[in-house]
């Protein structure tokens, strides 16, 4: 019940919400909706997390051999929650934010939460496949009418993107379906579908692609930097903080599990691409001036790290990328949120027009320093616990060549250190210019959101176990099978 | 049976009405009410009345495949009649005539979607073809509208040659007409004479149904015709053609499915992608619906190349997709002043309900989830994916639907994110709660095909 609960109440809020002309009531009223589905997340974590509550199945396209079917496993119930915390944050923090047609702003808005959710519940291909296509279309609508000049274009680039993706996720979905023995679009029966190597290798490539578009990996990265820049800050912080992990966690669910020995074998030649894809962005970071490119780029070299986690394949890599996934969503968050209040209040996203905003707006720097070293990973924030696993995994990792690939993933890390560290020197330290010299700080609504960031990222960078105990045994099983195949080769 | 005779009948009353009624809304209504009742009549049948009897020996066989399509034809006419029969008076003056050939080209259709014979095969779609070739030269001072005239009649009569030359070949090798007496194995290979026949239906079938490379009359036809005729020719008489297409290489060629297979992929494949591929180029709505319509038909056709269960279920799904959206946009595009992509910039903030419809009949178009357009395409997809060998045509018309998409969005692009100043026609509000019931209907199909689908076993 609390799997549908999280789809219908941001579903239907959001369609109410097409019909609210008062802006104030406007703003109230999609806070109030999305701080209660974040409630009923939080009751499914503590409360009511017994499997009949977390699962769902009801009747759909039966005919078909699809079914309307939900289910939390403990690496949905983190994204449900990174999902369900997103979007108060995002809401709190853009309040004073103008949007033209505000109404419909909000609506899509609401509408896409209820997309990505779909897409971390189901357990139906077909469903799946549904939900997935449903969280790009509010997203289309939003980067296209509300986004920056160019929006248009990049964003049609964007979507053109992902939709070719996703329809060759469909051939796949549709090639396994063939193979079900039952007729059904079940991920029981996925499970137990019984694939010859080569035909593991085809439907590998069929759905990897349409995940690695989406994180993205490169060399399928192109949209990301434009895309981002150009969309509308608010829905900025959704594509990078909650939607890129939907591939990420397209693989735990969908792939690893399904076709587990190819997803094995490949797992070299991915990690080396997300490892160059990692070096690449983050030179292109180091030599940005814009904050919002920045941030983009440093969004894929952390991608790239995660990415590389998951296909460690043993035990400390994936609860490290697990554990990352919802850390990294938190932090670009809190990063995004600042870019956005750089640029309102200052005019400018270069960092070169920037300078001395410490001395203007010291709490908002004090929030700026915090996040920013927790974007670099540094122990006591929550990205040090997923990154020092990650490293962990890909030490420990089966691969021939783990050492030369902890050793470039590390300098990436360096790399991230040094841009990072010259964005908060550039933007908050220096001489006062005429840009920055009639800044006041923050307002409340933006303390509060980046208050409650700065929160949770101690709380996970200091006792980080309750969420590793929570994943452990979805790992461990993902594991087991890795373990399975490694031995049999053997 | 039922369908067919009044449909007839009602052809003759328009055209005599035409004569003694002076008030177009009269005529109009006349119709409506005719279609209501055809509708009616036909829903009847399924459920077992009929009212007239005539033996047919045979040759005529009204199944719950033809009589559910019948039921999909007539709602669609219906509603494409609610839409746009008022703007039919500006067309010409002969105001009933229209409706009476429109009734007509119903009377075809029932044939086509019910025979057993080829002989009624040809006489349906003849039935269908001359008052097609009447309504597309109808606004008679227009120049391009009497070039497509000229030019439909010359390569249909063409086409229509070249299926008797095909039939005649079928009757010289089996000596019958009959669909399922065709259909039988023979001992060694098949004659070459059954095979040439077959591939000159094939041929003029295709043609029919726009798919390339018979597909060049399509454009300018569609393009020169009154947008009004256009509509009903793109979308209703264009699934019945496939429902004969695929009645005929059911029941009469099955046992020779390895013989018409590669053939029919060729014609998948080059009508994909030059119905796609050349849409892209298009600057008026109006002649990239014409390229899309032949896309859409590179689709359609893969319910042929599969030929089981799921085709034939997906074909009458895909029907109603196609035709409803297709009419909704249409419906649309009437009422505009300017009929190239920058025509429509802006109208999202003028029209927001007509952009609102027209956007679901675009994604229903593009196929994208939660609209019929999906379904259909997906049933398609699947029924040539579960034959087995042939994923490469699923890919490939994976990445042909992605290319629509391109063309598709444009319009999308330019309703809501472009600034313009649109020239509408005006509309009143029962249109505008049409369009919105429509899509509507294109939502709820997208989520329970079964709505329709059930009644093929029920």
């Amino acid at each position: 019940m609390i799997s549908f609960l999280l789809i219908l109440i941001p579903l239907l809020t959001g369609l109410a919400t097409f019909f609210i002309k008062n802006e104030k009531l406007l703003r109230l009223w999609v806070l109030f909706a999305s701080i209660i589905t974040l409630i009923v997340s939080i009751l499914g974590l503590c409360c009511f997390s017994d499997e009949k509550y977390l699962q769902y199945h009801g009747e759909w396209l039966s005919s078909l051999g699809a079914s309307f079917s939900l289910k939390m496993d403990p690496a949905a119930q983190l994204l449900c929650l990174l999902n369900t915390i997103a979007f108060p944050l995002v809401f709190l923090s853009t309040w004073n934010n103008r949007y033209e047609n505000a109404k419909n702003f909000f609506a899509l808005m609401l509408l896409a939460q209820a997309g990505i959710m779909g897409v971390f519940l189901a357990t139906d291909a077909l469903l799946f496949y549904f939900f997935w296509e449903l969280a790009l279309i509010p997203m289309y609508f939003l980067c296209s009418q509300w986004g920056g000049e160019k929006r248009i274009a990049i964003t049609f680039k964007f979507f053109i993107y992902t939709f070719i993706g996703s329809l060759l996720m469909l051939v796949g979905i549709l090639y396994l379906y063939g193979h079900t023995p039952d007729h059904s679009f079940a991920i029981e029966s996925f499970y137990n579908i019984k694939l010859t190597l080569k035909q593991q290798n085809l439907v590998f490539w069929l759905m990897f692609i349409a995940f690695a578009v989406k994180m993205p990996i490169f060399p399928l990265h192109t949209w990301q930097p434009d895309t981002y820049e150009q969309a509308p800050t608010a829905t900025t912080m959704i594509l990078s903080g909650v939607m890129v992990k939907m591939g990420l966690f397209g693989l735990i669910r969908w792939l690893f599990p399904i076709v587990s020995s190819v997803a094995y074998a490949w797992g070299d030649v991915i990690t080396l691409t997300a490892i160059i894809g990692m070096i690449y962005a983050s030179l292109i970071a180091l030599r940005q001036d814009d904050l919002k490119r920045l941030v983009a780029y440093s969004s894929i070299a952390h991608i790239g790290l995660l990415c590389v986690g998951m296909f460690t394949q043993n035990v400390s890599g994936i609860q490290g990328a697990m554990i990352q996934m919802f850390s990294h969503g938190i932090n670009i968050i809190g990063l995004w949120i600042l870019v956005e209040w750089i640029e309102k209040t200052t005019g400018t996203r270069k960092m070169s027009e920037l300078g001395g905003l410490a001395q203007r707006a010291p709490v908002m720097t004090i929030f700026f320093v915090i996040i920013a070293l927790a974007n670099i990973a540094l122990p006591l924030t929550n990205a040090f616990v997923g990154e020092f696993l990650i490293f962990n995994g890909l030490l420990g990792s089966a691969t021939q060549y783990y050492f030369l690939y902890t050793i470039l993933a590390g300098v990436c890390i360096v790399l991230g250190a040094a841009y990072t560290l010259r964005m908060v020197r550039k933007v908050a330290y220096g001489e006062v210019n005429n840009r920055t010299e009639n800044v006041s700080d923050i307002s409340i609504n933006i303390k509060i959101a980046l208050g409650a960031i700065v929160v949770i990222i101690f709380a996970t960078g200091i006792y980080a176990q309750p969420i590793l105990d929570f994943t452990s045994e979805l790992t461990n099983e993902l594991v087991q099978k890795f373990d399975f195949i490694r031995q049999t080769l053997q | 049976m039922n369908a067919l005779i009044l449909s007839a009948i009602f052809g003759v009353i328009l055209m005599f009405s035409g004569i003694l009624l002076k008030q177009k809304a009269v005529i109009r209504n006349i119709a409506i009410a005719g279609i209501v009742l055809l509708l009616a009549v036909n829903i009847l049948e399924m459920c077992g009345t009929v009212l007239f009897h005539v033996n047919t020996h045979g040759m005529i066989v009204f199944d719950r495949f033809a009589l559910l399509f019948n039921t999909i034809a007539f709602v669609a006419t219906f509603i494409y009649l609610i839409l746009s029969a008022r703007d039919m008076e500006k067309v010409g003056v002969n105001y009933a005539e229209y409706f009476a050939l429109i009734f007509f080209i119903l009377c075809g259709i029932t044939l086509t979607s019910s025979f057993k014979s080829l002989l009624i095969l040809f006489l349906g779609i003849e039935i269908i073809s001359i008052p097609l070739y009447i309504l597309t030269g109808s606004d008679k001072r227009n120049l391009k509208s009497n070039e497509a005239s000229l030019k439909y009649f010359l390569l249909g009569a063409f086409s229509t040659g070249l299926m008797l030359m095909g039939i005649a070949l079928i009757y010289g090798a089996r000596g019958t007409f009959d669909t399922l007496s065709i259909n039988m194995l023979t001992e060694g290979k098949p004659s070459l004479l059954i095979i040439a026949g077959m591939l000159l239906l094939l041929f003029s079938m295709s043609f029919k149904v726009s798919a390339a490379p018979f597909h060049f009359w399509t454009p300018d036809v569609y393009d020169g015709a009154p947008t009004v005729f256009t509509s009903f020719m793109a979308t209703i008489v264009k699934a019945a053609v496939f429902i004969a297409f695929i009645r005929l290489f059911d029941d009469a060629f099955g046992v020779l499915q390895s013989q018409w297979q590669l053939f029919v992929a060729i014609i998948i494949v080059a009508t994909l992608f030059i119905g796609n591929i050349t849409a892209v180029f298009q600057q008026s709505v109006k002649r990239m619906l014409a390229y899309s319509s032949i896309a859409q038909a590179g689709f359609m056709m893969m319910a042929v190349f599969a030929m089981n269960t799921d085709a034939k279920e997906g074909l009458l799904l895909y029907a109603v997709a196609y035709c409803f959206a297709t009419i909704g946009i249409f419906a649309v595009l009437i009422k505009m002043k300017d009929y190239t992509f920058d025509g429509f910039n802006g109208f999202a903030k003028q029209q927001p309900i007509l952009a609102a419809t027209t956007t679901i009949f675009l994604l229903s178009l593009a196929g994208i989830p939660l609209t019929a357009g999906f379904l259909s395409k997906f049933y398609m997809l699947k029924a040539v994916m579960i034959t087995g060998q042939n994923l490469w045509l699923v890919i490939f018309a994976i990445l042909m639907a992605a290319i629509s998409v391109y063309y598709y969005f444009r319009v999308i692009q330019a309703m809501y994110f472009k600034t313009g100043d649109t020239q509408v026609v005006e509309v009143s509000s029962t249109f505008k709660w049409i369009l919105v019931i429509l899509s509507a209907v294109i939502i709820l199909l997208g989520i329970y095909p079964d709505i329709v689908l059930n009644w093929l076993y029920f």
